[in-house]
């Protein structure tokens, strides 16, 4: 009965082939061999860039601080492995434009050695706000993809009194193992992340959700929970986008979280298992975020599996372990291929958001052409949001932007659930996010045209100012040389 | 090798085309197709070739009128499917000319003046078979007599010709009334329904389809199978026919229980005429039906309603077509004011409050 | 009789309303045209002349007047007209409209002499320098408004597309695919 009911708190969502086979199997390897060369962007995170605290030349260790975090909501950036600094400059960054972003080069040594690691700690002997310092401090982010400083999450939480903290191990994309993977061999270690995680925000219990696709993943985190009456973990259906924080959150709390506000509102936050498994050991161990596990599949790549990588990899050396067939590969995507991101060239570095690499073939992204709409409402059935994606589109092609955000163009999670399903091929989610970033230029464009008007005022003052003051310089001359002159005349008379 | 030019994801897609969904429409729609023209023959085959020729003639004179390529869009089978329906929707052995003319009303004024597909406002099918009716009401009543193909009665194939392009030479030894029509006649005559009904409807024929009527009126059964296979193959939600058939079926059940000497009780309703064909092929037509659950739910009961007031009060025997179109012309209001509620949002689009 | 009456009350209703009508213009008489203030406070303001206007009052008044489309503002584009639609009551159709490419003005080191003429002319204050010392554009301050190009001795000044950089990289609006064209 409680299931059926919460059946019902499903909406839309879409089962896309799951693929996942190729990989699930196969234990996490260790075996990647250390790149000669890393590349560290200084920015893996939502909020600020990192600021480098180390120069060319310098010698560092693996875990070493190589940026410090800067603001409010920012993230540090730790040495991947030992070796030397040899330069911080621009390189392209694993994004679809591969547009430079500020990173550090390093040339690993080959020896891997840790800096001084201090002995294992007990963490609830730590304050909880000693917990967020650490996790801060160690550079965790969000893992599931959405990168968000964990250590601003966790005060958020402690902040705002939550009552249930979520811990997302859906993994709904297809092809992705990597969570999957972790939670079976790892469990033990995720369950301690959730502890810790628990302390520092002075949280009374835990949910797990794992996908009902994931049984082994399940039994392991069941069994590794079995001590903490805390925590408890659940099933939840196989179903895209379940892992959709707020989709979660329904389906687990019955709540629903309002449009303009935050999880915490209805007392619930989320985390990702392979957030908890780096709190763990950042905090168990005091090893920081320096490496993480990587699914690599899709078509093209000859043994496919989820792998230990270093921050920094190039993802063509990821490529090429795993014996991708490059001339195959007729897309390559960093992430899950229902929100992932395709990536122009391999060459770019993997980063804390890279959950998987996908090289897929021509017949796994192939679609027909683009053809005339049906109003078939696919989409609409599909959208998890509730919205109307096909008038949202029709409104952004005649360029009415502002009236595809009255019917919800802001309240799209971009899951592609409705390019998905779509049978003429229309780029839905391409139309949203070129709305949404045409919007933000807007409203960047209006920010820029206020402060030209200011600017412009200011000129019109000053040049106001400067004709004032030479036309009073004019008169003061002026009169001086008619003071002088009559003076003259005074002087003459007498 | 990649490709260079920024692409969005989704990376991967559901296998599913407009030829793909088309097709599975077609495909429900052979059982109920090859029993009609088992039961009316030659002139019947006739008819339907030329109606489906006709259709795919005039889409790709029009495509090429407006510059588009013609062959993809032939290839969707959205022409033939909207000939398919139109072709069974005539009496079975109307003459060619209104085939041909069907065909033209159906792809010229219903589907491609609008834009092409997508665009139209009203079910194309439907728009024509009306337009015949009103146009050509001789022949959009004749209704042959059930003749099954090798049969005594069945035309061969050269009678078949002839009736076809000819016409009918002896109308009334072969013709007579539908179910709908012959009880509406007796009734305007003041004759009580259950002497009427004891002359024609036979429950079983009718529900097998064994009596007068176009190929849409036949067959309940095999219709509901067709139905059944879209729905299975999740081409079609159970939102539409669901609430036409209940809503049918309510409102006569309680007027037959007031008057059963005048109203049609619902088993007669539901057998009769192109109900299953409305509520399974035709009002489930993706372009001209509401887009949400809801507002499916409210066009099907609404279409029932009219089918019913129609088919009661009417001067017409059969009502299915034109509630259709007058609820085509309501789909843009029901979208309009029904629409799914956002995540997180009210229905009236403000966020929820805690 | 009934020929009478309705010409009676015909004439009564005329009257009557007529009479409303007349107060109506009498008393909710609008001085000026408030339009053309909203209008002008929309506008950028640089008064860069590009829409052929000799500033963006004159512009805005031309288009409260309909002299001019709601599309005339280069600098502003879709996003203006769109605020002026919305302003103005008006639907438009922008499926046909072309974004007018934004450009900056950007100083080439190589010809600048620092004479100081463009930024003396620059409306906002986005050219830096001092006499006799090469000048640059501040890119977040320029409107593109092009009055420096045309005082430039030495034609050190272009035009140039804005850098593009994460921070402001965008998706491109989906191209329109002919129908039936293979993927």
């Amino acid at each position: 009965m409680i299931s059926l009911m919460q059946s019902f708190r499903i909406r839309g969502g879409v089962h896309p082939d799951p693929r996942k086979t190729a990989t699930t199997d196969l234990s996490i390897s260790s075996d990647f061999p250390l790149p000669k060369k890393l590349y560290i962007p200084l920015q893996q995170h939502v909020g600020k860039p990192a600021e480098p605290v180390v120069r060319v030349g310098d010698y560092v260790y693996k875990g070493q601080l190589l940026a410090h975090s800067q603001g409010m909501i920012s993230a540090p950036v730790h040495a991947p492995s030992s070796g030397i600094i040899s330069d911080i400059a621009d390189y392209p960054a694993p994004h679809p434009s591969a547009l430079p972003i500020r990173t550090v080069f390093m040339e690993t040594d080959g020896k891997d050695v840790w800096q001084l690691l201090k002995p294992p700690t007990d963490p609830f002997g730590l304050s909880a706000e000693e917990i967020s310092l650490r996790v801060g401090a160690a550079g965790v982010v969000g893992m599931g993809g959405a990168t968000f400083p964990a250590a601003v999450k966790l005060n958020l939480g402690r902040k705002n009194k939550i009552s249930t903290l979520l811990i997302n191990g859906g993994e709904c994309e297809p092809y992705l193992t990597c969570d999957d993977r972790l939670m079976q061999e790892s469990a033990d270690g995720i369950i301690d992340g959730i502890r810790i995680m628990l302390h520092g925000m002075e949280t009374p219990q835990a949910i797990v959700g794992i996908e009902d696709n994931k049984p082994a993943a399940f039994r392991a985190m069941k069994k590794a929970a079995a001590d903490f009456r805390q925590i408890e973990v659940r099933q939840v259906p196989t179903h895209y986008p379940m892992g959709w924080d707020r989709q979660l959150i329904r389906y687990l709390t019955g709540k629903e979280v309002p449009a303009d506000g935050r999880a915490t509102d209805v007392g619930v936050l989320m985390h990702n298992v392979a957030t908890a498994y780096a709190i763990h050991k950042a905090i168990r161990h005091n090893r920081p975020l320096v490496d993480r596990v990587v699914t690599i599949a899709g078509g093209a790549a000859g043994s496919p599996g989820n792998i230990w990588v270093p921050i920094g990899t190039l993802i063509s050396e990821l490529l090429d372990f795993c014996r991708v067939d490059r001339p195959r590969m007729a897309r390559l995507v960093m992430g899950g291929p229902m929100m992932g991101d395709a990536l122009p060239i391999a060459e770019l570095p993997v980063v804390k958001a890279t959950s998987g690499i996908l090289a897929l073939t021509q017949d796994e992204i192939t679609r027909g052409s683009e053809q005339a709409c049906i109003r078939c409402a696919r989409c609409i059935s599909a959208c998890p949001a509730g919205l109307l994606p096909v008038d949202m589109a029709n409104r952004i092609r005649s360029n009415q932007l502002e009236s595809a955000v009255d019917i919800g163009l802001k309240d799209c999670i971009s899951c592609g659930s409705c390019s998905y399903v779509c049978p003429s091929n229309i780029p839905l989610v391409h139309y949203f996010k070129y709305a949404a970033g045409e919007l933000a230029a807007r409203q960047q464009a209006q920010h820029k045209s206020e402060q030209t008007k200011k600017l412009i005022e200011e000129r019109n003052k000053r040049i106001e100012r400067i004709e004032k003051q030479k036309a009073e310089e004019a008169a003061r001359e002026l009169a001086a040389k008619v003071a002088k002159y009559s003076a003259d005349q005074a002087e003459q008379v007498l | 090798m990649l490709n260079l030019r920024p692409t969005t994801g989704p990376h991967t897609r559901e296998n599913l085309s407009i030829g793909g969904i088309m097709r599975q429409v077609i495909y429900a729609l052979i059982p109920a197709t090859l029993f009609g023209l088992y039961l009316f023959g030659w002139p019947a085959i006739n008819l339907f070739l030329i109606t489906l020729f006709s259709a795919l003639v005039f889409e790709y004179v029009c495509l090429k009128l407006a510059d588009k390529p013609a062959l993809p869009a032939l290839k969707d089978s959205s022409a033939l499917l909207t000939a398919w329906l139109l072709a069974m929707s005539l009496p079975p052995w109307a003459p060619w000319w209104v085939g041909v003319t069907g065909a033209g009303l159906a792809i010229i004024l219903g589907k491609q003046v609008y834009g092409g597909l997508g665009q139209n406002l009203f079910n194309p099918a439907m728009l024509a078979r009306v337009a015949l009716l009103i146009s050509f009401p001789l022949e959009l009543t004749t209704w042959v007599n059930v003749a099954p193909w090798l049969s005594e009665t069945a035309p061969d194939f050269k009678t078949g010709l002839h009736i076809t392009f000819m016409g009918l030479d002896n109308v009334d030894s072969t013709t007579g009334a539908t179910v709908l029509g012959y009880v509406k006649t007796e009734l305007s005559q003041k004759h009580p329904l259950s002497a009427s009904l004891a002359d024609i409807y036979n429950s079983n024929n009718a529900w097998l389809g064994f009596m007068r009527g176009s190929l849409s009126e036949t067959s309940a059964i095999l219709l509901i199978l067709g139905g059944g296979w879209l729905l299975f193959k999740k081409i079609i939600t159970w939102h539409i026919p669901l609430s036409i058939i209940v809503s049918v079926a309510l409102i006569s059940a309680v007027f037959n229980a007031l008057n059963p000497e005048i109203y049609l009780s619902p088993s007669v309703h539901l057998s009769s005429g192109a109900l299953m064909c409305t509520a399974f092929f035709i009002a489930t037509d993706y372009v001209t039906s509401p887009n949400t659950p809801l507002g499916q739910l409210i066009f099907g009961s609404a279409c029932g309603l009219l089918i019913f007031t129609i088919r009661t009060w009417g001067g017409y025997p059969e009502g299915a077509a034109f509630a259709i179109l007058l609820m085509n012309a309501l789909t843009p209001l029901i979208d309009h004011y029904v629409k799914p509620r956002i995540y997180g949002r009210d229905r009236q689009g403000r966020p929820l409050e805690l | 009789m009934y020929v009478l009456s309705a010409i009676a009350s015909l004439a009564t209703l005329g009257l009557v309303l007529g009479w409303l009508l007349a107060i109506a213009a009498k008393y909710l008489k609008v001085e000026s045209n408030p339009i053309v203030e909203e209008l002008e406070a929309l506008m950028p303001g640089s008064q860069c002349g590009q829409c052929g206007f000799p500033g963006c009052r004159p512009a805005a008044q031309a288009i409260a007047n309909g002299e001019a489309p709601i599309t005339v503002c280069p600098p502003g584009g879709s996003a203006l007209a769109e605020q002026f639609a919305a302003l103005l009551g008006v639907s438009i159709d922008l499926s046909n409209f072309e974004e007018p490419e934004f450009l900056i003005a950007k100083v080439s080191e190589d010809t600048c002499t620092g004479c100081t003429r463009c930024f003396k002319v620059c409306p906002t204050d986005a050219i830096v320098g001092a006499a006799k010392q090469i000048h640059a554009v501040v890119a977040d301050a320029c409107t593109g408004c092009q009055k420096c190009i045309a005082v430039c001795p030495t034609e050190c000044l272009q035009m140039h597309k804005p850098e593009v950089t994460l921070r402001n990289w965008r998706w491109q609006k989906p191209l329109p695919e002919p129908v039936g064209a293979p993927a």
